[in-house]
């Protein structure tokens, strides 16, 4: 049962092949087995589940509810879930109950999906490995010495392993995408405004966005049309119709004209990964796709640009962590500075505070227009590229990182080297256009993954495109030994 | 040396919203702690804020009311600083682009010039919280029921030269706000607050002196004695060879002095950026025309009404027109008398009725305006002011102070009768006519009455007749005096004097 996708499974409850009871069932067992060694799982909310799945099952039985109704899903743990415990991978709110559920979460519960608890994640959404989450790494199924990528590295891991057939996401700089190239699953981050925002605890209110991973594109096509759409309470939700992404999937390619990044294949990319990527373009040319090489000068900036904008957001955006209202407050203050100071200090892990010390620096008086403002300008130029490359082509393809997943410990210590891993995926995030990653091939055993960009909005595109693919190949049927 | 004082005032008048800026809280003063703050307001992980429409529009009926710009696109942006009552940690506000810039407002100086004072800006953001010290065993509590509180922030541009002036503008802008009904001024509840930037410099110097800015104004008087006593502490520090520090400097009420509160140096670095939870705010020509529709007769359009209608003087249709209430007040006693000549410039023949009308009777209506007029200025805001009442909740209504008022047209009481029948109208609630009648107190108009009083008070002082009729004129206001003590000062002053002066020479 755990191998199944969701449209599999959907079918099967609804041919009542098995209940949803049964599967959540299986699945808790499989997590309570297997999430000692990988650390994806954070929180498990083995009654809610249960509860949730015999509502779901009684819907069903009444021959209602929808596609997602009694299916077992994730939520990465930067969304705040009602009465659960929502860390966000920091000391900090470690012992957080959220008081709401996000709007993510309201809209998959309301769409009867059946929550199994939280996933790991780097601590505030910063990272590309999943080393930084303070409740330690999560491992890669694929080979436990090796990081799941980050910074939604729980979920990647949960679903690659088939803990779960499904989970949340979120992407401020690459964070879905990375750690599904570096698991072998399918990970969506949608236009930004697609999905609101509300009750997603923020790292970089400009660039983050909440998508999915999941086993195939038609799995995330089911999962988006739930969560997307206009929320009154995220000002930068946008307010236009959620497209059935399921109905357009099958759609031929005959003619889509696909943009390669010159940029992207230039310098960094591991060579065997590179020969995955054209491989796959030999699969779309198969179906009567057209490639041509596109370039985009101003996308060598967007490691620098991202490393600016993004930290200078989190150093406001984690000022309400101050041991006052919530979250972790130092022992025995002396005053309300020692209070701040240490509250701080001991909450936050290193990288964490790396960058809000950065984002103090670029914003502080006398530097602003020297960085954050000169950062500003230069994401303009790359959305302005993207927009010259979406009139020559449909969709953009490249790889998703340079390599397949490296070891723990390997990049902690330098952090540029760890901020280089996102070079592919950071674009999108700055132009705030949608990307998916399908997984490609394997290179010495481990999954690289496809990166797929299109234009804003354009997900029923990028769905399509991806599903075509994976009609024609089996990479994202691939699951790590000793997870079948 | 002469010094020339340069002052700037920064006003935060707490706009009238029924919720907050961001949030959906209620904004009401006085509730328990923290029962008006909602996860937004506390600054909870996830939520986001969402900008209250009302507030816009009542910011874009300020800039309409002010002659200034209103920003088609302006930014909310984050000013970043740590304190236990800011709950995010940054405060939004508008920085670099505000929603409205370049106004001007008038006031009137004292020799009764008018001085226009430049608003460079006016923007919109949220208040912070309350720290609570008192009562919780040295520790400190948190009031998070203000955070997120609407405020406009409205800046002028450093035009005035001395503390009434920055009094008369303070007070015009407290006038307009209620008028445009954005802002309640209640200032013990800090719905109007202000900030002023103050130097001095030699007169006739082009440049500006170092400023102070002072804090904690809290009522027009604090702001005057501040100001004054800190423009007296700057030229001292000039005139012993010294030079200002910039700073910031907080007004002690009680010691009537300022203290340094923080230096340029010890100044946070805000660090304001674009806040990306907020689109840029978009104002369109529709919103503005909507809002313009809903615009009240301003206090200079009043005022100069009052006194081309009413034929009031500067003075009196300045004070009648101080606020909405008071002017609304004072027009429905004035209606209640029988109205004012209309003069409608929209119908000639109406107009040209009305001026006959006025030139056939301009004794008694402008008698009627300015006897409204004085009462409003006088009687009725002393009992208001000493009763601590609001104009809006008058014991006396309008109608029933154009009852009195009717009473002194008509000869039925004297003026200083009225008075006594004010009081008591104030404090039991009756009719004019109901205690006039209950306590005797209808003039005595029948000659033949005072003239009988009047013989019986010379009959009663030979002594001061033979005096006067010697010459000592000024014995005219002894005999006043007996009549009318005679009479519990009912007898008709008019006719009491003509009797007398016949009488006395006879």
């Amino acid at each position: 049962m755990h191998t199944l996708t969701i449209a599999e499974l959907s079918a099967g409850l609804r041919a009542r092949r098995f209940s949803s009871v049964e599967l959540t069932r299986s699945l808790l067992a499989r997590i309570a087995r297997l999430n000692d060694v990988l650390n994806a799982f954070l929180t498990v909310t083995e009654e809610a589940a249960l509860a949730a799945a015999r509502r779901a099952d009684e819907t069903l039985q009444a021959g209602r509810g929808g596609p997602l109704t009694g299916i077992p899903i994730a939520h990465k743990d930067i969304f705040c879930t009602d009465g659960i415990r929502t860390t966000c991978g920091s000391r900090i709110l470690e012992n957080f109950i959220a008081p709401y559920d996000a709007t993510v979460v309201e809209r998959l519960n309301a769409a009867g999906a059946v929550s199994l608890g939280k996933t790991n994640m780097d601590e505030f959404a910063m990272g590309s490995s999943n080393e930084t989450s303070f409740f330690g790494p999560v491992h890669n199924p694929w080979d436990v010495k090796r990081v799941p990528g980050g910074s939604s590295g729980g979920s990647a891991a949960a679903v690659a392993a088939r803990l779960v057939p499904a989970a949340t996401g979120t992407d401020t700089g690459g964070s879905i995408r990375q750690p599904a190239a570096l698991t072998g699953i399918t990970g969506l981050k949608p236009t930004y405004g697609r999905v609101s925002r509300y009750g997603m605890i923020a790292f970089a209110s400009s660039l983050d966005q909440a998508g999915v991973l999941a086993q195939s594109a038609e799995d995330a096509a089911m999962l988006l049309r739930a969560m997307a759409g206009f929320d009154p309470r995220d000002s930068t939700s946008v307010d236009q119709p959620v497209p059935d992404y399921h109905s357009g999937l099958a759609a031929p390619i005959k003619g889509l004209r696909i943009g390669l990044l010159r940029e992207f294949f230039e310098s960094g990319l591991d060579p065997e990964a590179a020969k995955r990527i054209h491989a796959a373009l030999n699969v779309f040319r198969a179906q009567g796709a057209i490639t041509t090489e596109v370039s985009l000068p101003n996308l060598p900036l967007s490691v620098p640009t991202y490393y600016v904008v993004a930290p200078a957001e989190c150093s406001s955006n984690l000022s309400r962590f101050d041991g006052v209202r919530f979250g972790y407050r130092c022992e025995n203050p002396r005053d309300l500075l020692d209070l701040y100071k240490r509250s701080r200090g001991e909450g936050f892990g290193a990288e964490v505070k790396r960058r809000i010390m950065t984002g103090t620096y670029v914003l502080s008086a006398g530097y602003y227009d020297a960085y954050y403002l000169k950062a500003q300008k230069v994401r303009q130029l790359i959305s302005d590229d993207f927009r010259r490359a979406f009139e020559q082509v449909d969709v953009v393809i490249g790889p998703t990182s340079p390599t397949p997943a490296f070891e723990i410990g390997a990049k902690m210590d330098d952090p540029i080297t760890m901020y280089l891993n996102d070079i592919y995926t950071i674009g999108a995030n700055l132009a705030g256009i949608p990307a998916i990653s399908v997984p490609c091939g394997l290179v010495s055993g481990l999954p690289v993954g496809l990166q797929i960009m299109g234009p804003v909005f354009s997900e029923a595109r990028l769905l399509n495109v991806a599903h075509r693919y994976q009609q024609e190949t089996e990479w994202h049927r691939m699951i790590p030994r000793g997870y079948e | 040396m002469d010094w020339e004082t340069i002052i700037g005032l920064e006003i935060h008048a707490q706009l009238a919203t029924r919720s907050k800026i961001f949030s959906g809280s209620a904004t009401a003063y006085g509730a328990a702690p923290n029962s008006q703050a909602n996860l937004v307001d506390l600054g909870y992980p996830g939520v986001l804020p969402v900008l209250n429409g009302t507030a816009v529009r009542m910011a874009v009926k300020f800039g309409l009311a002010t002659g200034a710009n209103i920003a088609r696109r302006s930014i909310f942006a984050r000013k970043n600083y740590f304190y236990p009552d800011l709950p995010k940690g940054y405060q939004i506000s508008q920085y670099e682009r505000p929603v409205v810039e370049d106004g001007t407002l008038d006031i009137v100086l004292e020799d009764g010039s008018r001085k226009t004072i430049g608003i460079t800006r006016a923007h919109l953001e949220e208040d912070a919280g309350k720290s609570l010290h008192e009562g919780l065993k040295g520790m400190s509590g948190i009031d998070l029921n203000r955070a997120g509180t609407p405020l406009l922030e409205i800046v002028s541009e450093p035009d005035m030269r001395s503390a009434k002036e920055a009094v008369a503008y303070m007070k015009k802008v407290h006038t307009l706000v209620r008028y445009l009904e954005i802002c309640d001024g209640n200032m013990q509840e800090g719905s109007f607050r202000c900030d002023a930037n103050v130097s001095v410099r030699p007169k006739g110097a082009q440049k500006l002196g170092t400023r102070a800015e002072l804090k904690n104004l809290n009522s027009f008087r604090f702001v005057e004695k501040a100001i004054n006593y800190e423009v007296e502490r700057q030229i001292g520090i000039l005139e012993g060879g010294g030079s200002v520090v910039q700073e910031t400097r907080l007004y002690d009420p009680d010691r009537n002095e300022t203290r340094s509160m923080r230096s340029k140096e010890e100044a946070n670095d805000y660090r304001y950026f674009p806040d990306p939870d907020l689109l840029p705010l978009a104002i369109d020509d529709a919103i503005i025309a909507d809002v313009r529709g809903t615009l009240p007769e301003l206090p200079d359009e009043k005022a100069a009404r009052f006194a081309s209608e009413h034929g009031l003087s500067d003075y009196d249709s300045g004070v009648l027109t101080a606020s909405r209430e008071l002017a609304d007040y004072y027009e429905s006693v004035v209606e209640a008398l029988g109205g004012e000549p209309k003069l409608a410039a929209d119908h000639p023949e109406e107009q040209l009725a009305a001026s006959k009308l006025a030139a056939d009777h301009p004794k008694e209506q402008l008698a009627a305006s300015k006897l409204a007029a004085n009462w409003v200025m006088g009687e009725l805001s002393g009992a208001l002011n000493r009763d601590g009442q609001e104009i809006a909740a008058s014991q006396i209504s309008a109608t029933a102070l154009a009852g009195l008022l009717r009473r002194i047209q008509d000869s039925t009481i004297s003026g200083k009768i009225a008075k006594e029948v004010f009081e008591a109208m104030w404090s039991d609630g009756k009719s004019a006519d109901e205690i006039i009648e209950a306590r005797g107190l209808r003039q005595i108009t029948d000659t033949g009455a005072i003239e009988r009083a009047v013989e019986a008070v010379m009959a009663a002082n030979p002594s001061q007749l033979a005096e006067y009729r010697a010459g000592k004129d000024k014995l005219f206001g002894f005999f006043v005096g007996q009549v009318m003590k005679a009479t519990h000062g009912k007898a008709n002053p008019a006719q009491l004097n003509e009797m007398l002066k016949r009488k006395l020479r006879q």
